[in-house]
């Protein structure tokens, strides 16, 4: 039945019909309201799980990491800070190959201490060994939280869901929310495959000495790079099930398109209005959005971008003195790929600023000019930067 | 695609608003979006909340800078904000004041006493299902009925019915400049 919901709504309305059995969590803004939501329902009985309330985040994935090693279905959320203080844990997830689910209310990084939204938090986390997937819009966060418990039960991979805080946490908008019955289909209860059982002992989190840490590691990247698969046959499924389907990547009038928009997150709408508009004018424009940026989507981002002149990555990150993640990512993509496009970084967003049509017009207008003369001067560019009050333009 | 813009200040519901706006025009079968843009979070402190309405599923993520209309929920955000920033002709400002304010630029007023109407009818100056009803009734946006449903759902049995009569008694009240 469709509702109007807000994305934490969304997320926490995904996490009750997949029948989490442990959510632990410690309240960070703008991820709160997930959580104070699914205490609501195991208060009102709505849910049967265990809510354990915790002193900081670190313990709230420590706690999630024990619930998933003896069995149980465990949930979190959190954002920015919340999840740098989890750091230390998200590695012990992954190499106990436990199959977590995380949602991340994507928010900046202090100093300077900012609130609003932006995707470094998750950006620092992601050779952490979770799989990562960015949504567009309040929809796909519930649809990939049901998604992502099946890929990390049947890969026993970690998996964390982002979506840009504010922007889709704070806004309220429909969505169509599964039968309870639909998604116990979907999703059968899990079963772990070597539960921390005192009946049949095992040992978790042994010391991985040199003769083996690095064929675990392997077998870690292995699983991780597997995921790409199990994304799109779950997605499938789940598209059978249910009428909807996103995929590694989402192509927006990308195949014939000379200039293409590489996008993560929810910017992505913002700028698919812009292209129908630059389209209606004839310009030859598309955007790709990537989905699954963990593993990242090499194959298909190739198929999707080779025959482009130029592609654009927008993105709302900073590797501080190189660029942004996603850019250096798809350059890693692209290299020894013959004939490859041109490609260009804008760096947008940062801390809560508004990505307006505005700027990302002006980031295609760029585009075009190193189309028309076949080369990038500036690879790196920051949209909407006020100048003056850095010492530029002065 | 029509877009408002609430002015509030932190604890009078504009947020809550813009969603009980979206709410009614998704009871009617349109497409809606609302979205708050927090300052530092504080009770008092001005903030803007932003409402999307259309016929199709709506894409954009950027706050609204040429409104359609925009509403008013606190009289003395008047002196400290260009309120009517970036309105589109022929557009309406619904303002909770007790008499039609001056000093705003041309345009096309819908004043309520909604802090009046709020005390009457919840007793506490919580302003936004009053104003709402003003909305309702200056721009024909959704219906009357269709808010009152929204409103109902929104909220529990007491404070429904409360809500619903600030909401009737506001949309009643309201004077067209």
């Amino acid at each position: 039945m469709k509702q109007v919901l807000t994305g934490n709504e969304a997320a926490a309305i995904a996490a009750k019909l997949a029948r989490v059995k442990v959510i632990s969590a410690y309240p960070i803004t703008p991820q709160t309201a997930i959580v104070e939501k699914l205490a609501e329902f195991v208060a009102n009985g709505e849910l049967d799980a265990e809510f354990m309330k915790v002193e900081s985040e670190h313990s709230a994935m420590s706690a999630c990491i024990g619930a998933a090693a003896v069995g149980a279905r465990a949930f979190t959320a959190t954002s920015s800070q919340g999840l740098m203080l989890m750091s230390e844990m998200l590695y012990i997830a992954a190499g106990l190959r436990l199959p977590i689910v995380m949602a991340n209310a994507n928010r900046a990084l202090s100093a300077p201490l900012n609130i609003w939204c932006d995707q470094q938090d998750s950006m620092a986390v992601r050779d952490s060994g979770w799989v990562q997937l960015y949504c567009e819009d309040n929809q796909e966060i519930l649809d990939s939280i049901l998604q992502a418990y099946r890929v990390a039960e049947e890969l026993m991979l970690p998996v964390m869901v982002c979506f840009d805080g504010y922007i889709l946490s704070h806004t309220a908008e429909p969505v169509d929310v599964p039968e309870q019955e639909e998604v116990d289909d979907f999703l059968p209860p899990y079963r772990p495959r070597h539960p921390l059982d005192p009946a049949m002992p095992v040992t978790m989190g042994p010391v991985g000495v040199p003769e083996y840490y690095q064929e675990i590691r392997y077998m870690l990247h292995e699983a991780v790079r597997a995921a790409r698969d199990k994304i799109v046959e779950v997605d499938r499924e789940y598209g059978k099930r249910f009428g909807r389907r996103y995929g590694l990547v989402e192509c927006y009038r990308s195949d014939d398109a000379e200039i293409i928009l590489l996008t993560l997150g929810s910017l992505s709408g913002t700028a698919k209005d812009l292209i129908d508009r630059s389209r209606k004018r004839g310009e030859r424009v598309g955007l790709v959005r990537v989905r699954a940026y963990r593993p990242f989507p090499r194959e298909v981002l190739v198929k999707a971008l080779e025959h482009a002149k130029v592609v654009a990555v927008l993105e709302k990150d900073i590797s501080l003195g190189w660029a942004g993640a996603l850019f250096a990512d798809v350059s890693c993509a692209l290299a020894n790929v013959e004939g490859a496009p041109l490609l260009m970084n804008f760096i947008c967003g940062l801390g809560g600023r508004d990505v307006s049509p505005l700027q990302i017009r002006e980031a295609l207008r760029a585009a075009a000019r190193a189309a028309e003369v076949g080369e990038v001067k500036r690879p790196v560019r920051w949209l909407g930067l006020r100048e003056k009050l850095v010492g530029l333009g002065i | 695609m029509i877009e408002v813009r609430f002015h509030g200040r932190g604890g009078q519901g504009a947020v809550t608003a813009a969603r009980l706006l979206v709410e009614a025009a998704f009871l009617e079968g349109k497409y809606g979006q609302a979205f708050p843009f927090f300052g530092a979070e504080r009770r008092g402190a001005p903030i803007v909340a932003f409402a999307r309405i259309d016929d199709k599923p709506i894409r954009t993520r950027t706050q609204v800078y040429e409104p359609s209309h925009v509403v008013v929920l606190d009289p003395t955000l008047l002196e400290v904000t260009n309120v009517a920033a970036g309105l589109k002709a022929g557009g309406i400002v619904v303002v909770n004041a007790k008499e039609a304010p001056t000093g705003l630029p041309a345009g096309r007023l819908a004043v309520v006493d909604a802090t009046g109407i709020a005390l009457e009818t919840l007793g506490a100056p919580i302003t936004n299902t009053a104003i709402l009803g003003a909305l309702a009734r200056a721009t024909k946006l959704v219906s009357l009925d269709s808010l009152v449903r929204a409103v109902g759902n929104y909220f529990g049995d007491k404070l429904a019915e409360k809500n619903i009569a600030a909401v009737r008694v506001a949309y009643e009240r309201t004077k067209l400049l």
